[in-house]
């Protein structure tokens, strides 16, 4: 089971206070008339899977009842980070180089 | 060396050291008509049927790991084709019917064991969607039929019969066809049957990278152990595909979880079927070796972990012991997962992409084991022909794209 840090609450708790909601930061068309099918098919259906990092919102759905984001690894399962919705993915280590 | 009565009883009497290899071991060569990624149940038969009914033989089965060392060799071996909508049900009633003569037509015994796969209902609800499953297979053509709360209980009599409990048994869809096959055997058989036709089964072979020429048509695959050039290249790595078709540049409607499985320690038969509950998501049936064979769900997020969270297992077990008191002193002996690829309409996707030359077949997500046959059939024929087969047709990437999508909530989740 995961430990994850709730960004509002400021508490690390075990994973069944929380419901995974998928992807993060995939923002919903803004003009339905003009938006083409496959640009509907993009938002609705496909995603990265990525194996490695992910950006991911979580609900604490048992706590404060907020949403926030996560960025994880899909590999270990190891949370990098978690922050506020609205906030922008923060800038990771191994992408910090000089 | 073909098996028969004769050459086991010759064998059972000299000490069984005349079995041979039953499939070669070669060096990959520099190039092949079809290449296979991935040397799951699905890829393998992919290739057999290429090989059998396209008389396509020069094809090489790439598989990262040892063949069926995926989900094909994890997965608790439910096999059944009661699906609800009239694409699901002939695909796999087309899987079904393969099934049935899989062991004469392989020459090899994948102990398809048709004893009956019985879904319970719980309450009203439940009822009232599972006869609508069974009349809609049965204008299908399919079998399927409704047993009353007593008649389950009297079928498999290990079930809970009290009625103050939280999900007590209020009937259930029995598809007495339904049942279970060997799921290692299913990998083994399809592999020696192709390496009869010539197919080249190639394991320890990742693969890296998908080549294109300037037209953006497929020329080969780099890998592990160097390139590989193929006329055609059908992607069949379940919880990977994702991944593979990223070196395509290809996008997929696909998301990645874990979903585990337990056996218990081995017992004397208790239970004549496979039994599920989607209502409280557990499932079980036994082996031949006696083990309890109990189906778990999937985590709630994407990952490769190959795990899965224990609370998982745990309220699987829980709900196990509720629907069969028997079992609640019963040790478990394993516990393990696979990396399942989970579609949004849980419905698989089988054939050609907006790659020239690139196939794929995945998306089978927590259900896939039962499709082997007919998956490999169906998609042989799309890369073959360069078509769909008529039965994988509606099955394609662009229904996420026109909106055509084949909803199926038999798939849903947990039960298989
Ligand atoms: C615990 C569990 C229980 C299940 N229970 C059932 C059930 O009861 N009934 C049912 O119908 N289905 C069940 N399933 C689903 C079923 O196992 C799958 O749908 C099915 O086995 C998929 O077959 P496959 O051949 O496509 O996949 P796999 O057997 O996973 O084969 C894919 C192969 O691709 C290889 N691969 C991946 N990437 C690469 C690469 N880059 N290069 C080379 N090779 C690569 C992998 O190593 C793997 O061997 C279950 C699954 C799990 C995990
Ligand atoms: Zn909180």
């Amino acid at each position: 089971m995961l430990l994850i840090l709730c960004p509002y609450c400021q508490s690390r708790r075990a994973e069944l206070e929380f419901r995974n909601v998928g992807a993060a930061h995939i923002s919903r068309p803004s003009d339905p008339q003009t938006t083409t099918d496959a640009q509907w098919g993009e938002f609705l259906y496909q995603r990265d899977n990525p194996k490695g990092r992910i950006a991911e919102r979580w609900l604490h759905i048992h706590g404060c009842g907020r949403y926030f984001n996560a960025i994880r690894d899909t590999i270990s399962d190891v949370f990098v980070t978690t922050y506020k919705s609205g906030e922008p993915p923060p800038a990771m280590p191994s992408e910090a180089k000089p | 060396m073909k098996f028969s009565l004769i050459s086991l009883l010759k064998e059972g009497l000299t000490g069984n050291r005349g079995w041979p290899r039953q499939w070669r071991d070669p060096a990959p060569k520099a190039a092949y008509d079809v290449v296979i990624v991935g040397g799951g149940g699905h890829g393998l038969a992919t290739a057999y049927y290429l090989a059998k009914e396209h008389g396509i033989r020069n094809v090489a089965v790439l598989e990262k790991g040892w063949l069926g060392g995926g989900n094909t060799g994890r997965n608790t071996t439910v096999v059944r084709s009661n699906y609800l909508w009239e694409e699901s049900e002939r695909l796999y009633e087309h899987a079904m019917k393969l099934w049935e003569t899989l062991s004469d037509d392989l020459n090899y015994n994948v102990m398809y064991s048709p004893r009956g796969v019985l879904m319970l209902a719980h309450s009203i609800h439940d009822v009232q969607v599972g006869k609508r499953h069974v009349h809609a297979n049965r204008l299908a053509g399919i079998d399927n039929e409704w047993l009353s709360r007593e008649e389950v209980l009297d079928f498999c009599p290990i079930l809970n019969p009290a009625t103050d409990i939280r999900y007590p048994i209020a009937g259930g869809a029995l598809q007495r066809r339904g049942g279970t096959a060997r799921h290692d055997a299913v990998a083994w058989g399809y592999a020696r049957g192709a390496d009869r036709f010539g197919v080249d089964i190639i394991q320890n072979c990742e693969v890296k990278g998908i080549i294109r020429d300037a037209s953006g048509k497929v020329i080969g695959v780099e890998t592990t152990r160097g390139y590989i050039g193929a006329g055609k290249v059908g992607v069949v790595a379940a919880g990977h595909t994702s991944v593979v078709m990223g070196m395509a540049g290809v996008r997929m409607p696909l998301e990645s979880y874990p979903l585990q499985a337990l056996v218990s320690e081995p017992i004397k038969p208790i239970m004549p079927c496979v039994l599920m509950s989607n209502a409280i998501h557990a499932y079980m049936s036994q082996s031949d070796k006696g083990e309890l064979v109990i189906g778990a769900g999937t985590d709630q997020y994407v990952s490769y972990s190959q795990t899965g969270g224990l609370q998982i297992a745990q309220a699987t077990i829980e709900a196990i012991c509720e629907l069969f008191p028997m079992t609640r002193r019963l040790r478990m002996l394993r516990n393990w997962g696979g990396i399942v690829d989970v579609t949004p309409d849980r419905s698989p996707i089988i054939g050609k992409t907006p790659v020239e030359g690139l196939y794929v077949n995945c998306g089978w997500g927590t259900g896939g084991f039962k499709a082997t046959p007919g998956s490999g059939h169906v998609f042989a024929a799309t890369i073959a022909k360069g078509e769909p087969h008529p039965i994988a047709a509606p099955f394609t990437l662009e229904r996420f794209t026109t909106g055509r999508l084949i909803d199926e909530a038999a798939a849903a989740a947990v039960a298989h």
